[in-house]
């Protein structure tokens, strides 16, 4: 199945600088005819390139309000993150209410969701037949790069559903439950996302299956819509749902803490959460049991979809999460009663699976052939990895050479080389005269 | 059919901890774009990480050179470190002569030299006690 990426480039802002090119995790993007190109294959959506492009020629897709069937019951979905980005919001429950005035028929926070997810963690983290250490699934750039970049890893990613799309399931549930009268065509969940990754992940849902969630929004859209009805004086009529556990999945560290289990790792930002990949593979880190891992600084908070800055968020949830209960949701009445049992629909359908999307060739012979082009080319570029060529290093660009998609000549050092030696013929072609 | 072996050259910085370990990163990149199975590369990556670290912390880092042909990958880890007095005791799990600071970072469980041994098909160590030591690791790729 195509997979459907939610981070696009605007061509005509597009002047084909290398910020982008420099920037991306996976080399991913390439200059061609002065315009970055995107290559679906390798993107994972972290929208590192959104956040570097100068002249914002990047941009996120998102659903519009305004595009919305505001005649249907929608239903919010605010990211934990979401709560952290008002600098006078002195309890989640004015946000709660200003969601609904502004039009929403229900709100639905993704932070009960994630209460549910911490619980359900807990059991699965009792079971012996998981390898160690189980990986969050939550960031869904992260789940994507390992998918792409670290075959052993992937038996190591918790398939349990994310936060979101439970939040989505169990907002449609009540809503039908509420109003028996609605079709689940009236129905519609709106996801407030902080980041584009998440609008991905909405997109690509398993084949044949439904996304729980209809509609994504962003963060800073939203935020302005409800700035405006927030500051008036109200006595909030319905209040949040969620307590400190949910509400401290904005940031870093705050999934795994839940666990009450501290042989666990919490990592965040692009690069550094590659590293831990990559040590993990190798068996670096022993007895290690969960390792939660995000694309962005901070955290969710960081996503770039946000208003605030990361750090000023991750300090107002602080002060809202003090004065709430540790948990306000439970697991259902139907729940399993076995300690490590967790009901089989908590999880995806299909396992994380490795797609090699790096591979040379197909053919062994062929891959290890073309890999000893690669280093012959390597050896006559500069090193410089100036990325004038169009590509993000001289390593990719002897890559692209090989692949038939770039011409040796694109080197700018090679062609100053290349006009050089014609010069000196003419020259000494002229003084033979 | 035969054809030259595809060889890689790394220097292992003996004087930099952080860094050890990065060159078995570069090698697993470079076989999973040759389309070696998960399998091959876990293994040659977890035995080269070994070595890596052994080279660092008992003899002030080395070489790695890696050559690849269609039917096996052969890592070869050279030092010119204090070299090793027994090896057949140095191969016993457990073992370790690792200063303390090294096993408070969580190495020097005395499995290195038994892991290598055991995910690689073949290996050989050679050493001289004030010269070095040369270990030569072969995993055949198999179908």
């Amino acid at each position: 199945m195509e997979y459907t990426h939610s981070v696009s480039l605007d061509r005509d802002k597009c002047k084909g600088c290398t910020n982008c090119l420099k920037r991306c995790p996976t080399e991913a993007i390439r200059i061609r005819d002065g315009h970055a190109v995107i290559d679906p294959r390798h993107c994972i959506d972290c929208g590192e390139c959104i956040r570097v492009c100068p002249y914002k020629a990047k941009t996120a897709i998102f659903d519009k309000w305004e595009d919305m069937d505001h005649d249907k019951y929608l239903i919010a979905l605010p990211a934990p993150s979401f709560f952290g980005q008002f600098a006078k919001l002195y309890d989640a429950d004015y946000l709660v209410s200003a969601l609904l005035e502004a039009g929403f028929s229900d709100v639905f926070e993704v932070a009960k969701a994630a209460e549910i997810i911490t619980e359900y963690t807990r059991r699965y983290m009792k079971r012996a037949d998981v390898p160690r250490p189980v990986i969050s699934s939550a960031c869904p750039v992260i789940v994507r790069l390992i998918s792409l970049r670290f075959p052993l890893l992937c038996d190591h990613v918790m398939t349990m559903m994310p936060p979101i799309e439970l939040a989505g399931k169990m907002a449609r549930e009540r809503a039908k439950l509420q109003h028996p009268e609605l079709d689940d065509e009236d129905i519609k969940t709106v996801f407030i996302s902080p980041c584009p990754a998440k609008v991905s992940w909405v997109k690509n849902t398993a084949e044949g299956e439904k996304s729980p969630v209809d509609y994504c929004v962003s963060m800073s859209d939203m935020y302005f819509r409800v700035l405006g009805v927030m500051n008036k004086p109200s006595n909030p009529e319905r209040g949040s749902e969620s307590g400190m556990i949910g509400m401290s999945w904005a940031s870093t560290g705050g999934e795994s803490s839940a666990l009450m289990n501290d042989r666990y790792l919490a990592a965040d930002g692009i690069e550094n959460v590659i590293r831990v990949l990559d040590e993990i593979e190798t068996g670096r880190f022993q007895g290690l049991e969960f390792v939660e891992l995000n694309a962005c600084n901070g955290g969710c908070v960081g996503g770039v979809m946000t208003v605030e800055n990361p750090y000023i968020a991750r300090v107002r949830l602080q002060t809202l999460r003090r004065y709430l209960p540790v948990s306000r949701n439970r697991l259902p009445a139907d729940a399993p009663k076995k300690a490590d049992e967790v009901p089989a629909n908590m999880f995806t359908v299909v396992p994380l699976q490795y797609r090699n999307t790096q591979m040379l060739d197909e053919d062994r012979m062929t891959s290890i052939r073309k890999m000893q082009q690669i280093e012959q080319i390597l050896e006559t570029l500069p090193a410089l990895d100036c990325g004038s060529c169009g590509a993000p290093s001289c390593r990719a660009f002897a890559e692209d050479i090989v692949k038939g998609e770039a011409n040796e000549m694109q080197c700018i050092v090679r062609m100053r080389e290349h006009l050089q030696k014609l010069l000196e013929q003419e020259r000494e072609g002229s003084e033979k005269e | 059919m035969t054809q030259d072996a595809l060889c890689f050259h790394f220097d292992v910085d003996g004087n930099n901890f952080v860094s050890a370990g990065e060159a078995s990163v570069q090698v697993k990149k470079l076989l999973r774009q040759m389309g070696f199975s998960p399998e091959l590369i876990r293994r040659v990556s977890i035995a080269m990480y070994e070595g890596e670290i052994n080279m660092v912390i008992h003899a002030g880092g080395g070489e790695a050179d890696i050559c690849v042909d269609q039917n096996k990958v052969t890592v070869t880890l050279s030092d010119h470190g204090k070299g090793i007095a027994d090896i057949a005791l140095a191969m016993q799990e457990g073992y370790s002569t690792a200063p303390e600071n090294i096993r408070a970072l969580g190495f020097g469980a005395g499995m290195g030299l038994p892991n290598m041994k055991r995910y690689a098909d073949n290996m050989d160590i050679q050493s001289t006690v004030g010269e070095g030591t040369t270990i030569l690791m072969e995993f055949f790729v198999g179908e």
